[in-house]
């Protein structure tokens, strides 16, 4: 049996170093609190050859102008945690949620998969890279000496069965314990620290090396415990636990955006990111959820010259802007996105100490089809803010994705062509920002018998679906050519001429063409419905023909019994 | 008057080098016995050895550009006139109001749908009637309508929103949202039939699309097996569309009545007016023009029924 542990050193720096990877080789503090007690909590070894150490206060470390200072951020963190989990579950199902930095797991039967132990090690370290991580991966036959050697050793690192005293035993004790302790455990740990220390007691070969009953003695059984772990026979169970299938990435942002481009390059890393992470568990998505802090609401007449208004507006264009800016702010509260009407953006306003005022733009992107491209993804999420501005700077990016099943379709030699998925929502996407999000789309009839019961829905091309049989088809093309009716959207108001209660004379003013004598009539013929509704409708249809230059063309008449008024509404064609 | 030397086949008394019946340096006066008139093609007056002449061909044996796959209209009258839509080519169908247009079209979009196709209409007048649409039999999951409209395009940007000189004509505004929308479904691909309804586009506003966008259609849609209809008042075109067809009611009033019998012209019906019923149209469709055979114009005509005549 084997196991694998997965430590992430410096947690708080590699979360940071995960969303904004250019600071790799920048001298990196991440600090805590509320100001003005904030105080450092990780630097990296950059920071530390500065002279910038845990524990010192935000301001002094402020001193140090080459210093990236980064507030902790619990959201990037859970994101770190979970792609480290997310590595893991690629190679193992059973998989153990040791600490927020550590990951252990079984590696029993994967040799018949990924090879050798070095080989399992290496593909670990490979997928954790890919997924922005900066990990050390240790495999041994214990899970503790695994972890063990994880925290000790940088890198990739194999305890061969039977070495593991050998091994282990250069390591500082400091290793048998977590770093990421708090409260009475980091105490505790510390005063052990602190007692073997003053024995001299330094590596874990000198722990080892100790007679057991006078450490017991002295330290009770924590202390054999620890002599165990630095002997490397302390053998336990691991504890899987399913962790739920949450795929989340987010940035904070030192400067607000105030543009559509660099916020497109923030996505495209989280895009990526995501997409790395689904797929190493083989699930695609069905549903993006974007969601953007904004700020400085109170400010939004000042903000427009950087939120793409043109800066050569004359001051006419300014001065007009500045009167609507306070009406504009419904930019985040408009109702929209590709599943409208149920999707809606949320607008919470939190006050803070500053009397600045934040909100919560929301977009949501759904999917007709599970899907794993995260070019796909920036192109439509460029395309549904362009069409939906946020009209705010951001300062803070979170992109949840819903996991799915990837589709499993498979083509026919002999199914007529159908577009691809992805290309198809791209280019509805793009058709939409032309003509209209509801606009664009499939045809749905509704149970009514209202003449314009339909609605759009979204377009799918299911590649899954199987061709009609031909016996349909041929029935189809058995059938008479049905007369169909074109519609004037909307009706064209006309003034008729009665006899007797019938149309005798037409005339539209917007259509100069439908106008004359009525050459011949049918009807009428009385509709009406949603009596018990506030949009209740009634009315008589006529069907006309009138002289349309040298033809006769054929029209539909309606007289509006409840607001009144003549409508052709469309001509038979 | 120049004085360089004219050095031309004629001047020296060499035949042309595409004259066919001629044989080479013959002249017709100095050969005393009269042009020998050979019916040797082209490659006989050509020096066979020029590397020059290797791969010019007389037009006689050109390959034949291979008639397209015909697809089905659904109306069995107006295959049997052009052996249905051809794919991979521009059909234009044009009439005037209650020339049966759309009919037709909805008839080939059902046909379309019928064999697994997915198609899309693009509607310059957002005239498309939902009923009618399902009750030609299309599959209604698989048509894709793009409506264009003046008032379609909400998310302009706050400056064009707000501009006091907004004057953009209507019509000019559908057609641009119909020929943007039809690039991109074209670039898309795997479309079985791609419909654009220009029927109610006044003629001035449909002559404005230049010939270069009709002729950058057809060619996104050359080898692939989508077949792209144009219906219209007037053909627009031009020699870019590979059918032509012109509809018209069949007689200057000729409407099919519950009594099936046509009433022509009579100008005032004298029977009670909810006596009377649209059963259906008579259309008559003319092929114009056709590039998949060189037989001259000819006609046909078929009935159309409404959905309440049973």
């Amino acid at each position: 049996m084997s196991f694998a542990c997965i430590y992430v050193p410096n947690f708080s720096i590699a979360a940071v170093l995960r969303s904004e990877p250019e600071l790799q080789a920048r001298p990196i503090a991440v600090f805590e609190g509320k100001p003005p007690l904030e105080k450092i909590i990780a630097v990296n070894e950059y920071a530390a050859h500065l002279s910038i150490a845990p524990g010192m206060t935000k301001a002094q470390a402020e001193l140090c102008s080459e210093l990236v200072l980064r507030s902790r951020s619990p959201l990037q963190e859970a994101s770190t945690h979970a792609a480290m989990l997310d590595c893991a579950r690629s190679f193992s199902p059973c998989v153990e949620d040791t600490a927020c930095d550590t990951a252990i797991f079984d590696l029993s039967g994967m040799g018949s998969l990924f090879g050798s132990l070095s080989k399992i090690s290496q593909a670990i370290a490979d997928r954790s890279s890919t997924l922005g991580l900066k990990a050390n991966i240790a495999a041994a036959s214990n899970a503790d000496v695994a972890l063990i050697a994880a925290r000790g050793f940088p890198g990739v690192t194999i305890i061969p069965v039977g070495k593991e005293a050998e091994q282990l035993g250069s390591l500082p004790t400091k290793v048998l314990f977590s770093d990421r302790l708090e409260g009475d455990e980091k105490d505790s740990a510390d005063q052990l620290l602190e007692t073997l220390n003053r024995w001299g007691i330094r590596s874990l070969r000198a722990l080892a090396a100790l007679p057991e009953v006078a450490l017991s003695e002295r330290l009770g059984q924590q202390g054999l415990h620890l002599q165990r772990l630095a002997r490397g026979v302390a053998s336990r169970t691991i504890v899987p636990v399913e962790a739920p299938l949450i795929f989340e990435e987010a940035v904070e942002l030192e400067h607000p955006i105030v543009l559509l481009e660099p916020l497109a390059f923030l996505l495209n890393r989280l895009l990526d990111q995501l997409c790395a992470r689904l797929g190493s568990r083989a699930l695609a998505t069905q549903e993006l959820r974007l969601t953007l802090e904004l700020s400085n609401l109170t400010g939004l007449e000042d903000e427009f010259e950087n939120i793409g208004i043109p800066s050569e507006s004359d001051g006419n264009d300014k001065a007009m802007l500045k009167q609507v800016a306070p009406s504009l702010s419904r930019f985040v509260r408009q109702d929209g996105g590709f599943d409208s009407p149920s999707s809606t953006d949320q607008c919470q306003r939190n006050k803070t100490s500053q009397a600045r005022r934040q909100a919560s733009f929301v977009r949501k992107l759904s999917l007709p089809l599970p899907m794993l491209d995260a070019k796909v993804f920036l192109k439509l999420l460029q395309l549904d803010l362009n069409a939906h501005p946020p009209g705010a700077p951001i300062i803070k990016i979170h992109l949840a994705a819903e996991p799915a099943r990837p589709r499993s379709a498979q083509g026919g030699l002999f199914l007529p062509p159908s577009p691809e998925p992805e290309k198809l929502e791209l280019t509805l996407a793009r058709i939409a920002g032309i003509v209209g999000e509801q606009r664009v789309g499939a045809v749905e009839l509704l149970d009514t018998h209202h003449p314009e019961g339909f609605r759009m829905r979204r377009f799918v091309a299911e590649v899954a679906r199987k061709a009609p049989q031909k016996k349909n088809a041929d029935a189809a093309e058995a059938q008479s050519a049905i007369t169909a009716l074109r519609r004037f959207r909307p009706p064209l108001r006309a003034n008729v001429t009665l006899e007797n209660g019938q149309p005798l004379r037409l005339q539209c003013s917007k259509k100069k063409e439908v106008q004359g004598e009525v050459l011949w009539k049918a009807g009428p013929w009385r509709f009406s419905g949603d009596w018990w509704d506030r949009d209740a409708w009634s009315r008589d249809e006529w069907d006309l023909a009138l002289r349309n230059g040298e033809a006769i063309a054929f029209y539909r008449l309606i007289h509006d019994l409840l607001g009144g008024g003549w409508f052709v509404e469309g001509t038979y064609d | 008057m120049s004085s360089a030397v004219v050095s031309t086949s004629a001047a020296l008394g060499r035949p042309f080098i595409f004259d066919a019946d001629l044989e080479p340096n013959c002249h017709p006066e100095r050969s005393g016995d009269g042009a020998k008139r050979s019916p040797r093609g082209v490659e006989g007056s050509l020096p066979s050895s020029d590397p020059r002449f290797a791969n010019i061909l007389p037009a006689s044996q050109l390959a034949i550009r291979p008639i397209p796959e015909m697809a089905p209209s659904g109306i069995a009258e107006f295959d049997a006139l052009t052996g249905g839509l051809p794919r991979g080519c521009l059909t234009e169908i044009c009439g005037p109001a209650s020339s049966g247009r759309t009919t037709i079209l909805l008839a080939a979009l059902a046909a379309a749908t019928h064999r697994g196709e997915y198609c899309a209409l693009i509607d310059a007048s957002d005239a498309l009637d939902a009923h009618s649409v399902a009750a030609s039999g299309i599959d209604l999951d698989r048509l894709l309508w793009v409506r264009c409209g003046e008032d379609s395009q909400p998310h302009q940007s706050i400056k064009k929103r707000f501009s006091k000189s907004d004057k953009t004509n209507p019509a000019e505004q559908r057609l641009e949202q119909l020929l943007r929308a039809t690039d991109l479904l074209l670039e898309s691909g795997g479309f079985g039939m791609i419909v654009l309804d220009l029927a109610d586009v006044t003629l001035e506003a449909a002559r404005r699309i230049p010939l270069t966008t009709w002729f950058r259609f057809r060619r996104a849609v050359e080898h692939k097996p989508t077949i792209l209809l144009a219906i219209e008042h007037q053909p627009i075109a031009g020699s870019c569309s590979s059918l032509l067809l012109q509809l018209k009611v069949s007689s200057p009033f000729s409407v099919l009545f519950s009594s099936r019998k046509p009433v022509a012209h009579s100008t005032r019906s004298v029977s009670p007016t909810h006596a009377q019923l649209l059963t259906g149209l008579k259309i008559n469709v003319e092929q114009v023009r056709s590039r998949m055979d060189r037989k001259p114009a000819c006609s046909t005509a078929f009935e159309t029924k409404t959905a309440w005549a049973g």
